[in-house]
């Protein structure tokens, strides 16, 4: 591991990384998709982070926001529907050297991959998440979200949703072991930049959901959104995430959030009239599952060769 | 200990057997099990051959006395090597009258077969009890059972108010007297048996051993020798003991996996029980998903990222699997499955055997998805296979399908101690530097095969995608990158394909019959063809290992007989039932297979009972085929 350790940093000063390094192929989401304004954060962070682009990992599931993959020039895996978090957390819990992170959607991880949320955010491995939530299945043309309003009309439901929306932000802060939740919007760049900053800084499961525009089939959700910065409070703190000046000029309803108070992080996030923006909760201190899942990862051959013999030689006659 | 040694001296004189097959059957909880497990051990100790097999009731606590209760063990030792669970039993220990009922619906016992019963029911304070009693014992009495009443619990009682928990080593006791065990040999493993509780608990069931053994010699008036193994085939050869899934775990080990992926489903989890036990010893992982998809997900991602990952599982759980196990194919992806089969379909029979994922494994996903299948035939290949498998998956850069079942997970033999060295261990992790311009898909136009880009090396960025690819993993919906993506996948089969040799006929190559199998029938099948052998039938078998691609020359073999069957564990019609004609029927899995690859008649024969096939059975049916064949039947 120290050998491994010290060729890295050998790399860092040698080699500079630009924004074109985190280039992959040409973006194809529609014209005026959020998703546009998360790629450039994300590359622009890799690059600030000059994150070596053979050692990062972008997976993903199926859906508009998991084709991101495929415009970065990391490594990537463009997973199953829903599958995104079980490939991530395989990958990561072998190497925890790669720097992996998650593109999914409202429908990729609230719906099917539900069951890999929850048991993600409980394993808590280091890597971020980012939900992509417009609130729509925009890749198969509108049909309802587990996040679409009551009475958004779809294609499966052509009279309106007939059930709430869930809550993706309680529901992850329900769950145990979970270590950081943020929210942001995507057309607020510098705050989806702080917000991935933060996650991918944090040791544990960056989950960060970013409230998204699908222009094409529901317009209509974030429109409502972006017209009404009253629809939102900013949440400040000194140990949350910066927020510069055009941010706070941007959204007028602040509160004073401690990310460290997940009781008050929950009051927040189940207060469906008043979107908190920002960090609800953070603990660096939660344990992470690789810190289990990668022990004797780097046992060498000869070392697996004598263990090996001694655990036959228990069932040796 | 002074008593113990004039009891040896007064012994009368041993009759030798060369094979014998017991069984000790109880309610569920009642120990039988690991007294059975225990005396497989001595037995194999001593250089005999031996198979044991649990008998498993299908819940955790059935109703006492009562024939689905029925819990135990088999074990059939013998002066030489064993390969299947025999035919019926030859002395049978049980703990209440009831639970024999089921054995004797299973056909486990003949006219002759001795019964050691416990007889405390005889006098119990339910009135309906010791009538149920009376008459049972009368009525297996009528149907030529030897049985012999025995006060096993009360004997106990003088040692421990417990009997219940006790009893199990007081019957051990008694077999080793029978079977005339090296009693030294048998504390020892009594001492091992129990090695996690204190010595008190120890020096308890030594007792009770030693109680047990006594009370044989004094109430029964036969015991045998059954004597080793010739030498030959055991001298200077070192031998371990496992059932199947402990095989598969060693063979997880002794394949260098580092990563196993599971989400707990009868009758596959003992293998990673036993795994969660050892496997960090060597540095490995037990991963319990939070499900079946998530267990193979979580596989798929280490190997991806260079790491040797495996996962394990049974029928139901591989049906789940299915989406994921085709992105492995069609993104290439080297995984080692191991599926332990059980009856089917839907929940079916979880503790039991069948060979019914076949057709499943191979044709489960969408689209075409080729893949290699292998399957074990002995306990043995339980863990050789599982070093082969992962061999296979990086070389042909492929999911490999690893297919056993119940009856090998959960029989117990002794065989060779694997002598692994260094390299099978090596992990395939390279973190040079990637020439950036070999695509991540560089297919040998002749082969299929590419070598894989693994994150952390330089140069070699790609994106894995389940979408159809260019060779640059590009996502492409054109039709020459779908059909050439099909097609180099297709190839690294009939590349495997060419590499292996036909296999070896057991018996003579040409003859009447020839009896196909595959997976674990492999030595019910051969007993079944030596007896009809020894009566002078031209009768010839076949067991296949590699069931994708399939061994290569199968239609010149077939060819050299004059009727080719199929004995699989699966289900077929019967050609005679309603309905069923040559159009309508339904064939085994194996020889549907069979069928369509070689354009031959390929008959078949199959059953889903439950349990293992036994060379009796799978004898009556060849004789039946020859019969109908030299009568000019077909069928």
């Amino acid at each position: 591991m120290f050998g491994l350790h010290a060729d890295w940093s050998l790399e860092v000063f040698e080699r500079y990384f630009t924004i074109g390094d985190y280039a992959g192929g040409e973006a194809r989401w529609c014209p005026g998709c959020g998703d546009h304004g998360v790629l450039t954060a994300v590359q622009r962070l890799m690059r600030d982070e000059q994150m070596i682009p053979e050692s990062t990992v972008a997976v993903s599931g199926i859906g508009c926001s998991s084709r991101m993959p495929h415009y970065l020039g990391t490594y990537g895996f463009h997973g199953l529907h829903g599958r995104a978090l079980p490939i991530a957390c395989g990958i990561k819990s072998r190497r925890p050297d790669l720097d992996v992170w998650v593109a999914t959607g409202d429908g990729d991880c609230f719906s099917i991959g539900a069951a890999h949320w929850i048991h993600g955010i409980r394993y808590n491995m280091d890597m971020v998440v980012m939900a992509f939530d417009n609130a729509i299945y925009g890749l198969t043309k509108a049909q309802t979200s587990p996040t679409s309003p009551l009475g958004f009309k779809t294609n499966t439901h052509p009279f309106g949703a007939i059930i709430s929306p869930m809550n993706p932000l309680t529901v992850t802060l329900g769950i145990t072991n979970v270590s950081f939740v943020a929210q942001v919007v995507d057309w607020n760049p510098p705050m989806l930049y702080e917000a991935l900053k933060a996650a991918h800084r944090h040791r544990g499961t960056g989950f960060v959901r970013i409230i998204q525009r699908c222009p094409v089939y529901a317009d209509s959700v974030s429109k409502a959104l972006q017209g009404d910065p009253s629809r939102f409070v900013l949440l400040e703190h000194e140990n949350g995430i910066p927020l510069d000046k055009s941010v706070q000029r941007a959204f007028p309803n602040k509160v004073n959030h401690d990310p460290a108070n997940l009781v008050g992080a929950f009051e927040l996030a189940r207060d469906a009239t008043r979107l908190p923006l920002g960090l609800l909760y953070r603990n660096p201190d939660a344990p992470c599952y690789e810190d289990f899942s990668s022990r004797g990862a780097d046992m060498t051959p000869e070392q697996k060769l004598a263990r090996f013999s001694a655990v036959l030689d228990t069932v040796t006659i | 200990m002074e008593e113990h040694k004039l009891v040896v001296d007064l012994r009368p004189q041993a009759r030798t057997i060369h094979e014998h097959i017991v069984e000790i059957v109880s309610d569920s909880g009642e120990g039988a099990q690991k007294a059975g497990e225990t005396f497989g051990t001595i037995c194999a100790k001593m250089g005999n051959g031996v198979w044991t097999v649990q008998i498993i009731p299908a819940e955790i606590q059935p109703p006492a006395r009562s024939p689905a209760g029925a819990s135990g063990i088999r074990i059939r030792l013998a002066s030489h090597y064993v390969t299947n669970m025999g035919d019926e039993a030859d002395l049978v220990v049980a703990f209440n009258e009831q639970v024999l009922y089921s054995r004797i619906a299973n056909g486990a016992y003949k006219q002759g077969t001795v019964v050691l019963l416990e007889d405390k029911w005889r006098e119990d304070p339910v009135p309906e009890i010791r009538e149920q009693y009376a008459k049972t014992v009368a009525e297996y009495r009528e149907n030529g059972l030897v049985v012999h009443e025995l006060s096993i619990e009360k004997a106990c009682l003088a040692i421990t108010d417990n009997p219940r928990q006790g009893k199990n080593m007081f019957v051990l006791g008694m077999l080793c007297h029978i079977y005339s065990r090296d009693l030294e040999q048998a504390r020892e493993e009594i001492a091992n048996t129990f090695k996690r509780k204190s010595e008190k608990v120890i020096a308890l069931n030594q007792t009770l051993f030693d109680a047990g053994q006594q009370f044989a010699h004094k109430h029964l008036d036969f015991h045998y020798q059954v004597p080793p193994r010739p030498e030959a085939e055991t001298k200077g050869k070192r031998f371990i003991v496992t059932d199947g899934n402990e095989a598969l775990g060693l063979g997880v080990m002794a394949a260098g996996i580092e990563l196993v992926a599971m989400y707990p489903i009868t009758p596959a989890t003992s293998a990673s029980h036993y795994l969660a036990e050892v496997f960090h010893r060597v540095g490995g992982f037990v991963h319990q998903a939070e499900d079946e998809i998530a267990a193979i997900g979580f596989a798929i991602g280490a190997s991806y990222a260079g790491k040797t990952a495996c996962t394990i599982t049974s029928g139901p759980g591989l049906a789940l699997k299915t989406e994921l196990l085709g992105l492995a194919v069609m993104a290439e992806v080297p995984l080692v499955v191991a599926v332990v089969q059980r009856g089917g379909p839907s929940t079916g029979l979880p503790t039991k055997v069948e060979q019914g994922d076949l057709l499943a494994t191979l044709f489960g996903q969408p689209g075409d998805s080729p893949k290699v299948v292998i399957a074990a035939t002995t306990i043995e290949e339980c863990l050789h296979f599982v070093i082969m498998a992962r061999r296979l998956a990086e070389t042909f850069r492929t999911p490999v399908v690893l297919l056993t079942d119940t009856n090998l997970a959960t029989g117990v033999q002794p065989y060779l101690r694997p002598e692994p060295t260094a390299d099978w261990l090596a992990p395939p992790i390279d973190q040079s530097e990637w020439d950036e311009s070999i695509p991540p898909y560089d297919w040998d136009p002749e082969t299929g095969l590419s070598p894989r880009p693994i994150p952390g090396m330089p140069g070699g960025q790609y994106v894995l995608t389940g979408l159809a690819h260019t060779t640059r993993s590009k996502v492409a919906y054109d039709s020459d990158s779908n059909q050439k993506g099909c097609s180099m996948r297709s190839r690294k089969l009939a590349a495997l394909a060419s590499t292996l040799k036909p296999p070896k006929v057991y018996g003579d190559a040409q003859g009447d019959l020839l009896v196909v199998g595959w997976g674990s029938t492999l030595g019910a099948i051969e007993e079944a063809v030596d007896r009809a052998r020894a009566q002078g039938h031209r009768v010839s078998s076949l067991q296949l290992r590699f069931l994708s691609p399939l061994e290569p020359g199968l239609k010149e073999i077939f060819q050299g007989f004059r009727k080719v069957m199929t004995v699989e564990i699966n289900y077929s019609d019967d050609p005679s039932a309603p309905l069923i004609t040559a159009e309508t029927r339904r064939y085994a899995q194996l020889a549907f297979l069979l069928r369509a690859h070689t354009r031959l008649d390929v008959d078949c024969w199959s059953v889903v009972m439950g349990h293992p096939l036994q060379p009796a059975m799978i004898h009556n049916v060849l004789l039946q085929r020859l019969e109908t064949l030299q009568n000019g039947g077909n069928n």
